[in-house]
């Protein structure tokens, strides 16, 4: 029989039962939705956390306060202040290979500037903080060694809060007041976006850490200290260079565990990569269960079918159809099923993530990969889930099947 | 020239559990091209499963079948299913249309089980010479519901004609049907066999056996009366005569 000639019967026989045929799509659509919506999800996170992370700049390594091997965590910053403005001095005078280094200091603080007034979050570094970090300045200049070692009350401004305090307007020259101190705007900073959480990363303003410790965050502590290397090759060799000149400062005896901890950038890299697969995998093995669940719906409708036309099998065998024509009817009808199902799921689940990007602010990203596979995966299931009642359809005897009724 | 059919000492077991039931038990018998054989009996003494047989829908528990020179034994399912389609048309008593595809989707049925396949094109044009062959030429889009007891038995024997098989096979034609409308079938069965078809079919109704050539009784399984029809009825004087008894009670009324 002709594959065509069947594929027409089968649309003609899941026509029949409009409502049926749609509630078992829908199985299929919510799954193959799903695991779209959630790959693609999974993918974008992905893609805005290596991102970001490539924008902590090259060859940068980072040295945070604390231990976090010990919890098992490898990202994030640490609180336990364990890091003075004597290591960071210290690296500066003993590490060699080093090309810029940056401790960060972070605080929230009302600016004002005219009649504007915004809260927003002040990062202290050094000279070095926006260079090490790739970030370039769009006008005005960055602020030099002398002005932190002054503590002088110079700012550069993230594109956001420029906007917000200047409008259109000029911000270099003018003058901000962070907790009521003046502070001079030195240049304002190119745009990054916002980052995998949704937070806007150009809503900030960078000063001299020197200036925020004395008047935005008090304390005598860095959560981090970023420092780069010259190049790739002598980055192994700052990393463990790093490792023991802190040993020695913090008086670390043989055995003891440090009480800091030094990531480089490809290592805080993978491990987000890692996790952030992990976080894919399992966003898109729960919808996948759901695709199962679908398949499960299919082969149950198969089966009412199978048995509500026990008599047209029996005609059909009669006037010479072989097992296998009833086999390959029924099995065409379930992939017709699924297909069409996985083809209107695909729609939604692109259609999803494209929303879920718009209303929630997150990053999402659907790849070509996770499309056609979840639409293949769907065919699968028609195969595999209508394969059983077809098998059943086609063994029936011929004249049971007539005498059923 | 050797015969269609014939059955050597053939019989069919059914088996329910521990209960065996000999619903057909060593017949022999030969049914020649041509012929138009009515097969009749009480209820339960075996004709459906006789004509089952006949068709090929099975194989027989012991004994021979021969169909047009094929030991029916020897085939395995698919084989028999080919067989059914090229040279078995069958007619059923409940029609057994579909009910959702129109007259002529119906009569294609068969020729989409056809090996080597043919056109489109050369179905739709069978299943319209088929059509016009039962008399229903105008009719090739209604679906079942449509039309008229007498007019879907029509379409089945369409759908049975429309590969050429050898047999046509009828079990319970005009079971469901009124007498003139019953009249009318016999008169195409009659019409065919005049052309060269051999036609086997069963009823319990006596007249119904007189339109046949030959009427087999069965019993228990059992052959027991083997006879050709002497005073035959030929359908389109029967229906005629009928015409004129209806002219005469509105006339009388
Ligand atoms: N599939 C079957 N399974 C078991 N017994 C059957 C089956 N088909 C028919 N029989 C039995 O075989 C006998 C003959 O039945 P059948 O050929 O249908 O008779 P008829 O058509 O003359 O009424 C009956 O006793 C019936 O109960
Ligand atoms: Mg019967």
């Amino acid at each position: 029989m002709i594959i065509i000639t069947t594929i027409r019967m089968a649309i003609r026989a899941l026509q029949r039962n409009t409502l049926r045929t749609l509630l078992t799509m829908l199985g299929i659509i919510i799954g193959v939705g799903a695991v779209i919506a959630m790959i693609s999800i999974g993918n974008g996170a992905r893609a805005q956390i290596e991102s970001q992370i490539a924008s902590l700049g090259q060859n940068v390594i980072l040295v945070m306060s604390g231990n976090f091997t010990r919890g098992g965590m490898g990202m994030g910053f640490g609180s336990a202040g364990t890091l003075t403005k004597e290591d960071f001095d210290a690296i500066g005078r003993e590490v060699i290979g080093v090309s810029g280094a940056s401790p960060e200091v972070r605080g929230n603080a009302q600016v004002a500037a005219g009649n504007q007034n915004v809260n927003t979050s002040i990062i202290g570094g050094s000279e070095d903080y926006a260079v090490i970090r790739s970030w370039t300045l769009t006008s005005g200049a960055n602020f030099n060694d002398q002005d932190v070692r002054s503590a002088n009350k110079v700012a550069l401004l993230g594109q956001t809060t420029a906007a917000t305090l200047f409008g259109d307007g000029e911000a270099v020259g003018q003058i901000i007041r962070i907790k009521n101190a003046p502070f001079a705007v030195v240049g304002v900073l190119g745009a990054k976006g916002s980052d995998a959480r949704g937070n806007d990363q150009d809503d900030i303003i960078i000063i001299p850490w020197t200036s925020a410790m004395k008047r935005i965050t008090g304390g005598t502590t860095f959560r981090s200290i970023s420092v780069q290397a010259m190049d790739v090759a002598s980055s192994p060799q700052v990393q463990s260079d790093l490792n023991d000149l802190l040993r020695q400062r913090h008086r670390i005896s043989e055995g003891k565990e440090d009480d800091f901890t030094i990531r480089s950038q490809q290592e805080i890299a993978d491990f987000a990569t890692a996790s952030t697969k992990v976080m894919t995998v399992l966003l898109g093995s729960i919808a996948g269960v759901s695709l199962l669940v679908g398949g499960i719906g299919i082969m149950n409708i198969m089966l009412v079918s199978v048995t509500e036309r026990t008599r047209e099998i029996g005609v059909r065998m009669a006037i010479g159809a072989r097992g296998q024509d009833i086999l390959l009817q029924f099995l065409i009808e379930a992939v017709v099923l699924s297909v069409v199902g996985g083809g209107v799921g695909v729609v939604f689940g692109v259609a999803g993530s494209y929303a879920v990007a718009k209303t929630q602010n997150w990053a999402t990203l659907v790849s070509t990969s996770s499309v056609v596979l979840s639409f293949l995966t769907s065919a699968g299931i028609g195969i595999f889930f209508g394969f059983y009642p077809a098998r059943k359809a086609a063994q029936l005897d011929p004249i049971e099947a007539l005498r059923f009724d | 020239m050797s015969a269609l059919i014939k059955l050597e000492n053939f019989s069919k077991t059914y088996r329910t559990g521990e209960m065996e039931v000999h619903a057909v038990q060593s017949v022999s018998l030969e049914i020649q091209s041509g012929e138009f054989v009515a097969i009749m009996g009480a209820s339960g003494s075996g004709k459906s499963t006789m004509m089952n047989s006949l068709g090929c829908l099975d194989r027989p528990t012991s004994g021979r079948f021969w169909l047009d020179g094929v030991d029916i034994g020897s085939l395995n399912r698919d084989q028999l299913a080919d067989l059914r389609n090229k040279k078995i048309g069958f007619i059923f008593q409940g029609f057994n249309l579909l009910a959702r595809s129109t007259a002529l989707e119906n009569i294609e049925l068969p020729m989409l089980y056809l090996r080597p396949s043919i056109s489109t094109q050369q179905q739709v044009e069978r299943a319209e010479k088929a059509l016009a062959i039962v008399g229903l030429g105008n009719r090739g889009d209604h679906r079942p519901s449509q039309l008229s007891g007498g007019q879907q038995q029509r379409v089945a024997i369409a759908r049975a004609l429309v590969n050429q098989p050898k047999l046509l096979l009828a079990d319970e034609p005009t079971g469901n049907l009124d007498t003139q409308t019953s009249m009318e079938i016999m008169g195409v069965f009659q019409e065919l066999n005049r052309s060269g078809m051999t036609v086997i079919m069963v009823t319990h109704e006596l007249d119904i056996a007189r339109y046949c050539k030959r009427n087999v009784i069965m019993r228990d399984g059992r052959i027991v009366s083997d006879t050709e029809v002497l005073n035959r009825h030929d359908a389109v004087e029967e229906i005629k005569k009928l015409r004129l008894e209806q002219q005469a009670v509105q006339l009388t009324s």
